[in-house]
């Protein structure tokens, strides 16, 4: 009988166990790195200057000038407020990708309490029910799909997507029909705005600063926050410790809603004062990866939200200064966000090559 | 009545491609949710490679080499996308969703960068080859304009539809492709290379649904470059739901979306504000789809099920 010889891959994958949080940190800090330099060689053949430059741009277009520093911090403000807005749901793997809609609509709630309520109640009142009424939207706007993912296991990630384009339809409706110009743009109403608190983005800050502490501690000293991990790790075990899985997605869901809510309360009435198709922006979607990035740590979330608002930043400031097009911001930040999904592999695997004495050992288990 | 539905067909292929093209990469297990980004590489390469060559023969294009070098650049384009989606997700088994996602802002990204650099007009001729139809067409009136008015990627589209059904159902391949999708594990025990069928699998499906974009370019639009391919993108992984995996049923499928997507231009006598309400209901349609497949639970129209989880053989 011919022996036949088992030959060992050349290289295979082992899972890891836990690895140190150190040497995780570090590997996330290489892929960042690598990223950083490749993204510098791609700018650098674009905008044909050195890396130097560029990176000299980007650092420029993030803290160049104090305007440019509130800038940057209003923006991972409201970044950060969605990405802790679906960080609950994302836990628990209800994969909510329609933030963008959720935060449309509590801007939308705002604007309609802004445009009909404006100047016929008193300002405080107004205040009350325009807060009640966007995080209501939200809420609304969030909880629909989570019924139907609790009762029939519908896909929530397609509900979620069709859910934001219902949203900006909406958005369009009611600009359409409330501006009779016909121009399609609502004059903004800052006089029913959230009132000011010294620099105009400093309230939006707060209220963000307050969120991420509530949502860490929600989510790490919480009962709630317990069973969603459970939920999240293994839904039969949930069902086993005797916790009532529906009962938990629907009230997750309540809460990312009701703080999705609120960025559009920020988005609308403390910032922008009116509402357009496009006053998320995408970052519905920029969240989900923030918020994954930081392994769904709140307090990580306020890294990487600043990682990607800078990245952002930079490469509009390298557009302005070098001409080119405002797409390489895009392409920017996705490849650094590639990098570091493709890096959790070697944090999670380990890579094993073909060993020498597999074979001595082979050997000596025939004799 | 004619001109809707035959416009509703045109702007619904550019549905059915991308639709098959994740249909194939669901049947594998894996929600590409980077549809959108792939389709905009995709009608970018294929313009891209237009122009270069509407540029190389000085404009005097040969009808046959003019259709067929932008349709090849795209497959590329939108493999090279798959590529990159099956090299994170299946050799490095990353997130999907938070893969697709990153994949869309990058493919809509190097499209914008793309076509910001090229001369709509270079490409912009070689519409009329995209839109050649038939030349009995007009003479059977409307039969001819309902069943032979269009161009070549309107047939290429129920083409590719109808293979896809057949080899997903009646061979081989498509069987063993299935079982990866479904349960990897006993796939691979049953001695079927997982990771080069997912590999595959998603290559082909992105190639397809690039075709996707340059169809709504090329066809639809005639030749003029819009900025919401991805919105398309979006619809055409709605799409896979409401036809519950089947590429038979999304020839269909397709043009019932087309036609919603257009509806709203089409009726007379509502306001502008009514008009954007009615914009909703391929949206609104593709929820309801949703709820009652999940609600009537039949075994034949549930995804596949190891949709979304990367496979580790050493993993129980």
């Amino acid at each position: 009988m011919a022996k036949q010889e088992h030959k060992q891959p050349l290289v295979h994958i082992v899972k890891r166990s836990a690895m140190p949080f150190k040497k995780a940190l570090a590997i996330r800090a290489a892929a960042i790195v690598i990223a950083l330099l490749l993204c510098g060689i791609i700018a650098m053949m674009l905008a044909k200057t050195n890396p130097i430059n560029i990176y000299g741009a980007m650092i420029k277009g993030a803290f160049g000038t104090e305007n440019k520093i509130w800038n940057l911090l209003q923006d991972i403000a409201i970044l950060l407020c969605i990405s802790l807005a679906i960080t609950p749901a994302f836990k628990m793997k209800f994969w909510n990708c329609g933030a963008e809609g959720q935060v449309l609509i509590g801007g939308l709630g705002a604007v309609t309490v802004m445009y009909f309520l404006g100047g016929k109640v008193a300002y405080p009142v107004l205040l009350i029910i325009m807060i009640a009424v966007s995080i209501l939207a939200g809420m609304i706007w969030a909880i629909i799909p989570a019924l139907f993912k609790a009762q029939w296991n519908t896909n929530e990630t397609l509900f979620t997507l069709m859910m934001n384009y219902i949203a900006t339809q909406l958005v369009a409706f009611c600009l359409k029909s409330w501006v009779k110009s016909g121009s399609g743009v609502l004059t903004p109403m800052e006089q029913y705005g959230l009132p000011r608190i010294g620099h105009r983005y400093l309230l939006n800050i707060i209220v963000v600063v307050v969120i991420t502490a509530i949502m860490y501690v929600y989510l790490k000293y919480s009962k709630h926050g317990y069973e969603i991990s459970v939920v999240g790790e293994s839904e039969n075990t949930a069902k086993y410790i005797g916790i009532n899985v529906k009962k938990v997605i629907i009230r997750t869901l309540l809460v990312s809603g009701a703080v999705c809510g609120i960025a559009g309360l920020l988005l609308v009435g403390g910032t922008d004062h009116t509402i357009t198709t496009t006053t998320v922006g995408g970052r519905g979607f920029t969240a989900i990866m923030v918020s994954w990035l930081a392994k769904f740590n709140p307090l990580v979330m306020v890294l990487t939200t600043f990682l990607v608002v800078f990245l952002q930043k930079g490469s509009s400031q390298m557009q302005y200064d070098f001409g080119v097009n405002n797409a390489v911001s895009d392409i920017i930040t996705a490849i650094i966000l590639f990098f570091i999904i493709g890096c959790e592999f070697f944090i999670n695997y380990k890579v094993v090559f073909r060993k020498k004495e597999d074979k001595a050992v082979k050997e000596a288990e025939q004799k | 009545m004619i001109a809707f539905l035959t416009s509703a067909i045109r702007l619904g292929m550019a549905f059915l491609f991308g639709s098959t093209g994740e249909t194939i990469t669901e049947k594998a297990g894996h929600l590409n949710l980077g549809i959108p980004g792939v389709m905009c590489v995709g009608a970018s390469c294929g313009c891209l490679a237009g122009s270069i060559y509407y540029n190389a023969v000085d404009g005097n294009l040969n009808p046959f080499l003019a259709v067929i070098i932008p349709i090849l650049a795209t497959v590329i384009g939108g493999a090279l996308m798959g590529l990159i989606y099956s090299f994170l997700t299946v050799t490095l088994r990353s997130n999907q969703n938070v893969t697709g996602l990153v994949l869309t802002t990058f493919g809509v990204g190097v499209s914008n960068y793309m076509i910001a650099q090229l001369d709509a007009v270079s490409f912009g001729k070689a519409n009329i080859y995209f839109r050649a139809s038939l030349p009995f067409a007009e003479k059977l009136g409307w039969f001819g304009k309902l069943f032979f008015s269009y161009g070549v990627f309107v047939y290429l589209a129920i083409a590719i539809a109808v293979a896809t059904t057949i080899i997903l159902s009646k061979t081989r391949i498509g069987l063993n492709l299935r079982a990866v999708g479904e349960n990897p594990a006993t796939a691979d025990a049953a001695g079927i290379n997982v990771s080069r069928y997912r590999y595959l699998a998603t290559c082909i499906g992105c190639g397809i649904a690039g075709l996707g974009g340059l169809c709504f370019i090329m066809d639809y639009l005639g030749g003029n470059w819009e900025y919401m391919i991805d919105a398309i993108g979006w619809l055409a992984i709605a799409l896979v739901i409401f036809t519950v995996w089947k590429p038979s049923l999304g020839i269909v499928g397709s043009i019932i979306f087309g036609g919603l997507y257009i509806a709203s231009s089409y009726i007379t006598g509502v306001s502008f504000a009514l008009k954007e309400i009615l914009k909703m209901l391929p949206y609104a349609v593709t929820v309801i789809v949703l709820i009652i497949t999940s609600i009537r639970a039949k075994k034949e129209s549930q995804p596949p099920q190891s949709l979304g989880l990367s496979y580790f053989r050493e993993e129980r």
